[in-house]
């Protein structure tokens, strides 16, 4: 189980950004984390992934556990060779490099030949089998999201920390990316998803958590979360039974406060 | 003719060991954004240091080359680590001045070492000749051009397949990306730096050969700086044509100048390489093969 417990994240010695976050992804799960920008999401994430360093971050108080061993402060390296690995938002693949050789520097920290695990990214994604050879910044925006996601599958990672897959994607690619999240979890690899698209997030999760400004204030099955009337309506967009239509002036954020900030 | 193609095998020659010191910048610039300014003096203590395990230490040319290379990639790795690694972050306008003042300080050190004496290289080569087709060809250009090839598909196999290669190429494309994939970003710019001195002193064996080194030798050292800004700063391709244009141009002046040209004065094949990066620059600003830069004024 990766577990976060009361982490706080300061950049550049002054702007506080996660103000004690506490969250839990046990083996073989799902899990989603849901927040609007600036909430914090991209920051918890390098700190699970050692990512902080390169950023002016630094995690000034908590702990970040990995089966109950202390891995707070251990470097990107490490803590790939213990089976964490993000995926980038924004995809960040080597533009220059050909698929295969993107593929192969996802495996830099592997111990096994890479061999296998591009048959299995290559049995995952077809397509990049067929494009091998090209050079990786003329693939398709979702071409290039599933690199991203091969890439983080190369080194066989235990957890895969997935930053908003679905950004800049058409619908259908949107589904397509959410039926190989569920696919890859099936392989036993346990799932940390950030993501604005909450329609995605919450059908594919069981458990998800909502952060706002450096804070989780919910923390639910996901059952639970579809249920909740906040979330259905800030989050899923959707009006309450029996209203129809609604000005824009009520659903505007600061109109009405937020029942759990009370 | 004779005389043109002499000049030519000549200048290529001469031009090989600017390539080598060349492809160092370009790695470290490729892997730091730096220009490491440090080049010539690392060149000039390889160079050095052969010098002096063959004269003083008694050692045969060739160990003494490999103990010079292998001493030079540790001091530049080190370097890299006590001296650049804790700036890292800081503008890359700060670390290339830094650079300068490890220029300054190996330089110094090395100078002690050599004394007020010329140092003899006491390589195999020194001024022998063969002559092929009519034209005469140095033993000591050969083994510098041989070498410079061998180096640079050496280098061109490391970059292309292997893991640490592949991990330097995309350290230098992407810190961030390629830390998440579990690459030490420090320990590839440690490597580069490492390959940078290693290749400036083994420049520096021949730049020395069939000569001697002297207090000035890190001069020739500067000789780079034109090649790799008219190959373009961040292309090993670049840095090698840069380097060996360089000695081209340098030798065809040296031969002809006087005659032609005589109002230039003397020596002006020292100056005529800058006149050509001049050149090239108002033509490419990026060198020749350079990425251009994409940047709003």
């Amino acid at each position: 189980m990766l577990a976060v417990e009361n982490l706080e994240v300061v950049y550049d010695d002054v702007v506080l950004v996660l103000r004690g976050v506490s969250l839990e992804v046990p083996r073989g799960a799902i899990v989603a984390l849901l927040g609007s920008n600036g909430a914090g999401k991209t920051t918890l994430l390098r700190a699970l992934s050692g990512l902080l360093d390169i950023h002016e971050g630094e995690v000034t108080k908590g702990t970040i556990s990995l089966d109950g061993v202390d891995v707070t402060h251990r470097s990107p390296a490490q803590l790939v060779g213990l089976g964490i690995k993000q995926v980038l938002e924004g995809r960040r693949i080597f533009a220059e490099f050909t698929v295969e050789e993107n593929l192969r520097i996802g495996a830099h920290a592997a111990k096994t030949a890479p061999k296998e695990s591009m048959a299995r990214v290559f049995d995952l994604f077809p397509t990049l089998a067929d494009r091998r050879r090209a050079t990786a910044g003329y693939l398709s925006g979702g071409e290039q999201q599933m690199l991203a996601m091969g890439r983080g599958l190369m080194s066989d990672p235990s957890y895969l920390l997935l930053d908003e897959p679905s950004l800049g994607l058409a619908p259908r690619l949107v589904e397509q990316i959410g039926e190989l999240i569920v696919e890859i979890n099936r392989q036993q690899t346990t799932v940390l998803l950030v993501e604005q698209n909450a329609n995605l997030a919450l059908s594919i999760a069981e458990h998800g958590y909502i952060m706002e400004t450096g804070k989780v204030v919910m923390d639910k099955p996901t059952t639970a979360l579809l249920e909740d009337e906040d979330v259905r309506e800030f989050y899923l967009g959707m009006a309450h039974e029996g209203e129809t239509k609604r000005s824009f002036r009520d659903v505007k954020h600061y109109k009405r406060r937020k029942r759990w900030l009370s | 003719m004779t005389q043109l193609l002499q000049a030519i095998t000549s200048g290529l020659g001469q031009g090989a060991a600017y390539a080598l010191i060349a492809v160092g910048f370009v790695i470290i610039y490729k892997a730091t954004s730096v220009i490491s300014f440090a080049q010539p003096a690392l060149m000039a203590a390889g160079a050095t240091a052969v010098a002096l395990l063959t004269g003083q230490a008694g050692l045969g040319f060739y160990t003494a080359v490999v103990v010079a290379v292998v001493g030079a990639a540790l001091l530049g790795a080190g370097v890299e680590r006590t001296v650049l690694r804790p700036m890292v972050g800081k503008p890359v306008f700060i670390l290339a001045i830094i650079t300068l003042g490890l220029d300054v300080v190996i330089r110094n050190v090395t100078n002690r070492f050599i004394g007020f004496n010329v140092r003899p290289m006491n390589d195999p080569w020194g001024l022998d000749r063969t002559t092929l087709l009519g034209i005469t060809i140095q033993h000591r250009h050969l083994a510098a051009l041989v070498t410079t090839a061998v180096l640079l598909a050496a280098l061109y196999a490391f970059f292309q397949y292997s893991r640490t290669g592949l991990a330097m190429r995309a350290a230098a494309i992407d810190q961030e990306a390629s830390q998440a994939q579990g690459v030490n970003v420090g320990t590839v710019f440690g490597l580069s730096w490492a390959f940078a001195a290693a290749l400036a002193a083994i420049a520096g064996v021949f730049i020395g050969a069939g000569s001697t080194v002297d207090q000035q030798t890190w001069v020739v050292g500067l000789k780079a700086l034109p090649a790799i800004i008219l190959g373009g700063l961040d292309s090993v391709v670049g840095a090698v044509v840069g380097g060996l244009a360089v000695g081209v141009v340098e030798a065809l002046f040296a031969t002809y100048q006087g005659t032609y040209m005589p109002w230039l004065g003397s020596n002006f094949s020292i100056v005529a390489p800058y006149v050509l990066m001049l050149m090239v620059l108002l033509v490419r600003p990026y060198g020749l093969f350079g990425t251009p830069e994409v940047q709003r004024v």
